[in-house]
């Protein structure tokens, strides 16, 4: 057994490459000038970098006072924000007309992601609006959505097409100042996606970004906003992979949700960035805020993700459930195996009348990984006939790693019920006897346990995405059962 | 706020210089005054009191008293029942009143504040530097009991500590160490002679050595203006087992805090807890376990119930150390809500570090059984008693483990007594 546990926790990390594409960079460092050389760059209108600088000087106030979320259960290096690229974009050579001009190398890079840009592809029903560092350089699928009057593009384009939109509902969940990375995300944003469901749309594909952090030491600082007005659906997919560096690089996106009446966003991620080696060097420090407003009465929105990569992940998906009767839904694996560090969970905050969620959430840990959950239910005083279900399970992996749990539950209103679960576990040894009499190889019986274990989360997954979920379960799980 | 607990802060460090303690408290009140110096009180910035308010407590000026109560014994009889035929000890406004002791049993029972002590016996376990409260207790304190328990002892000992003077502050002390191979209970009784405003801040420190045995219940049942700090830090050794029963009835300001370190192999500590919240009172429990070494196994199922616009808290934390295999650890906290403004925060966590454990924890809100209501109203039972029957049953988990089945009536009866007092038993 010990020999398959070398051969796959050995296993090199396997979207380890670099593209060799020209960059365009500004300076090293953050200043006033670099945010608004960022805003300039992006021509944008006034208002927002007037925002942006707001969102600076909030960020440097924060950093004075030493609001550097300490909180977490987390044990990093001092992040030094002088030491760091704000802007990296694929120098734009011309426009581009269509996918044959752009740069093969990129086209080839995505193909080893396996991204659908290419028409073949377009039976995998995929929209994909690709984020190369910064910048979006191809979007699919456009005209298409465009017909039913979606619109769906990167996050510049939409300032520049549809400003209203942007500066209607930017910052309207994640306020500029709601905590320290949203802050330092607000004023650098480089660019990400936005999404907009008109009334009574269903989407008929799922839309998809990759992003991708491929420049050294380039933060990437993505901003989603998606927006479904009354009646609309959409599934949304965030998948990332992360090529192979030895700095840490940061990451520190916001993503913001809005429902209206009975509009319901599934908004599902495979995070698989880089998890530095087995010693802890490199890997990426992942700080994400990302947040719903179930604005609307029976509005919904659900957070699936699968979190296997990043060295630091510091996330929380939440849930604002204002609407009367508005559900909340979150669904989690998460995995950390040799140094790799993650607090991670969700809040979800009961508003409006009989309001529902719904927590799933599975850790596992292996190697010296160190897990935790962290979330927060909060029930106002209106919040009549609230309910609120969660679970959270842990599994261990080897005796050097670690898994704890820190559910918050705060109840103020007296009609509402509750419940939590949560346990923590090993595999068992006779659930692993017991396939291995019948015949079934330690990984193969391993992989199956965990599979089983995730089950719940998985299943939430949009179908593509679950294959490559269970992919990566595979490969970076079974390597350390011990 | 912060001006609120510097005053307070130093009106409780003038009164630490006012006058030496006993002998055995000398040392402990000199490193606990550097603590609580250095600490002052804690705010809600601070994680371990992220949802406990002391600003309240902080503005009253309370006083130490020097030359306290002297009631007869008929007054303490009346708000101690039932007291059993036990070693009975009387503390009032924190100073033992020997005049009152009752019949001793196989346990001795010392008394801190008059028999020399060995040294550093006070503030092995109780960590100042950590807990704000326990350095304002090791600053303050100035009487106490120390109980050894010997052999197999079936009487319990009781200890009373009354508050009679309005506004006062006690910090009484108690140290307890169950000899090897010791079975025994012991009582320790809050409660109030006049239904005074007072404050009490207790430390009790625990060891429970090899194979040894104990039930240990802290009763808390002073009344609705009575404000309660008490902390508990207890170690169990090898093969040891230690029962604790937290049963907080009311108060305007309740936090308890319980420490239990396993600290040998096979070592087992259940802890139970029941709190009620009346009016506008809070009632904090925070409780900690700490599987240090493997094989140990710990148990903690901590009940609520909340009416008026009373406010509960529960932390329950368990750690289990690197190396602890073979830990098993349940925690489960139910609590229940019976009018619309009370509240209630809870926060079960669990730190593990270990592969090789059984743990879980699960929390549950809500009110009382719409159905389970329903089925009662059906067969003939009024509203009201029928709610008061579904809470006393919700409550019986708790009280029922309770050592003596007499007490375990006795604290039903209360339990119900101060439900009923508030008019809701909604």
């Amino acid at each position: 057994m010990s020999e398959t546990i070398e051969k796959l926790a050995d296993r090199e990390y396997e979207y380890g490459f670099v593209t060799d594409i020209e960059e365009e960079r500004i300076p090293k460092g953050l200043s006033e000038e670099i945010v608004r050389i960022i805003s300039a760059k992006k021509d944008e209108p006034e208002w927002l970098l007037k925002w942006r600088l707001k969102a600076f000087e909030r960020f440097q106030q924060m950093r004075e006072d030493g609001h550097c979320p300490d909180w977490a259960k987390l044990s990093y290096p001092e992040i030094d924000f002088q030491d760091m690229y704000y802007y990296a974009a694929p120098k734009p050579k011309k426009q581009l007309e269509s996918l044959d001009e752009v740069d093969p190398e990129l086209l080839a890079t995505y193909e080893k992601l396996g991204i659908p840009l290419q028409e073949q592809k377009r039976l995998a029903g995929v929209a994909v609006d690709a984020v190369f560092d910064s910048v979006s350089v191809a979007t699919t699928y456009k005209g298409e959505l465009e017909k039913q009057g979606i619109l769906f593009g990167s996050f510049s384009e939409a300032v520049k097409n549809h400003p209203e939109l942007v500066r209607k509902y930017l910052g309207s969940v994640v306020p500029y100042s709601d905590n320290f990375f949203a802050a330092l995300n607000s004023a650098v944003f480089s660019d990400g996606s936005f999404a907009y469901i008109p009334k009574g749309v269903r989407c008929p594909m799922e839309l998809s970004t990759y992003f991708r952090i491929n420049a050294q030491e380039t933060g990437q600082f993505e901003r989603t906003l998606i927006i479904a007005e009354e009646s609309s659906y959409v599934s949304y997919l965030e998948g990332c992979t992360a090529p192979m560096r030895d700095e840490n690089q940061l990451h520190a996106a916001v993503v913001e949700l809005v429902a209206l009446d009975d509009a319901e966003i599934k908004y599902s991620t495979v995070q698989n960035w880089y998890p530095g080696d087995k010693d802890g060097k490199g890997g990426i420090y992942n700080f994400v805020t990302k947040r719903g407003a179930c604005r609307g009465k029976r509005s919904k929105i659900s957070w699936t993700q699968v979190e296997t990569g990043s060295a630091i992940t510091w996330k929380y998906p939440g849930c604002i459930l204002q609407g009367d009767d508005s559900v909340g839904e979150f669904y989690s694996v998460a995995l950390t195996n040799n140094r790799q560090q993650a607090d991670t969970g969700t809040k979800m905050i009961h508003i409006g009348k009989n309001t529902k969620s719904t927590i799933i959430s599975k850790g596992i840990s292996a190697g010296h990984g160190q897990q935790s959950y962290r979330g927060l239910v909060r029930i106002g005083p209106k919040a009549h006939g609230a309910r609120n279900y969660s679970q959270c399970d842990s599994l261990l992996l080897g005796d050097q790693c670690g898994a704890h749990t820190f559910p918050y539950l705060e109840v103020k209103n007296a009609s509402s019920t509750l419940e939590h679960e949560a346990t923590t576990s090993k595999i068992g040894e006779d659930q692993l006897f017991y396939c291995r009499q019948r015949g079934i190889s330690e990984e193969d019986a391993i992989s199956m346990i965990v599979n089983g274990f995730c089950k719940e989360v998985l299943r939430e997954l949009p179908m593509e995405f679950a294959v490559e979920a269970q992919a990566l379960l595979g490969v970076s799980l079974e390597g350390s059962v011990g | 706020m912060k001006d609120a607990l510097q005053s307070a802060q130093a009106r409780f460090l003038a009164q630490a210089t006012e006058r030496i303690p006993p002998p055995a408290f000398v040392e402990l009140r000199r490193e606990a005054t550097a603590a609580f110096t250095d600490r002052g009180l804690p705010t809600m910035k601070q994680e371990e009191w992220r949802h406990t308010n002391i600003a309240h407590l902080a503005g009253i000026e309370w006083a130490a008293l020097h030359e306290p109560l002297a009631p007869p014994r008929s007054a303490i009889e009346d708000v101690a029942t039932p007291i059993f035929a036990c070693g009975l000890e009387v503390f009032i406004d924190g100073h033992h009143h020997p005049e009152l002791h009752g019949s001793p049993g196989a346990s001795e029972v010392e008394t801190l504040g008059s028999t020399p002590a060995p040294p550093a016996l006070l503030g092995r376990l109780a960590d100042a530097k950590a807990h704000p409260f326990v350095a304002l207790n090791g600053a303050l304190a100035c009487d106490g009991a120390r109980v050894r328990v010997h052999g197999d002892d079936p009487r319990a000992v009781h200890l009373v500590f009354a508050q009679g003077s309005e506004d006062a502050a006690s910090h009484p002390r108690v140290v307890i160490d169950a000899e090897r191979g010791s079975r025994g209970t012991i009582i320790l009784d809050h409660v109030s002679l006049a239904g005074a405003r007072h404050f009490a801040n207790s430390v009790v420190e625990v060891e429970i050595a090899e194979e040894a045995s104990l039930d240990l219940v802290i009763l808390q049942r002073a009344g609705g203006t009575s404000f309660h700090v008490g902390h508990v830090a207890g170690r169990v050794e090898r093969n040891g087992r230690l029962r604790t029963h937290t049963i907080s009835l009311g108060g305007r300001f309740v936090r308890n805090d319980l420490e239990v370190v396993l600290a040998g192999e096979g070592a087992e500590c259940t802890m139970n807890g029941l709190y009620l919240g009346l009016g506008e009172g809070l009632i904090d429990n925070h409780t900690w376990v700490d599987h240090a070494v493997p094989h140990c196994t710990s148990r903690e199922l901590y009940k609520g119930v909340l009416t008026g616009s009373a406010r509960g808290v529960f932390r329950g934390r368990v750690v289990v150390r690197p190396d602890a295999q073979k830990s098993e650890a349940t925690q489960s906290n139910p609590n229940l809500l019976l009018s619309d403004g009370a509240e209630i925060d809870t926060k079960p966590q669990l730190e593990i570090y270990a592969n090789d454990v059984k743990c879980s924890h699960g929390a549950a809100i809500g009110r009382l059984d719409p159905e389970s209501l329903f089925y009662l109203r059906s067969r003939g039972i009024g509203e009201d008693e029928a709610r008061g029957l579904l809470t006393r049953g919700f409550a019986a988990e708790v009280l029922s483990a309770l050592p003596e089945p007499s007490l375990a009536e006795a604290m039903s009866a209360v339990f119900l007594e101060k439900l009923e007092a508030t008019g809701q038993r909604t």
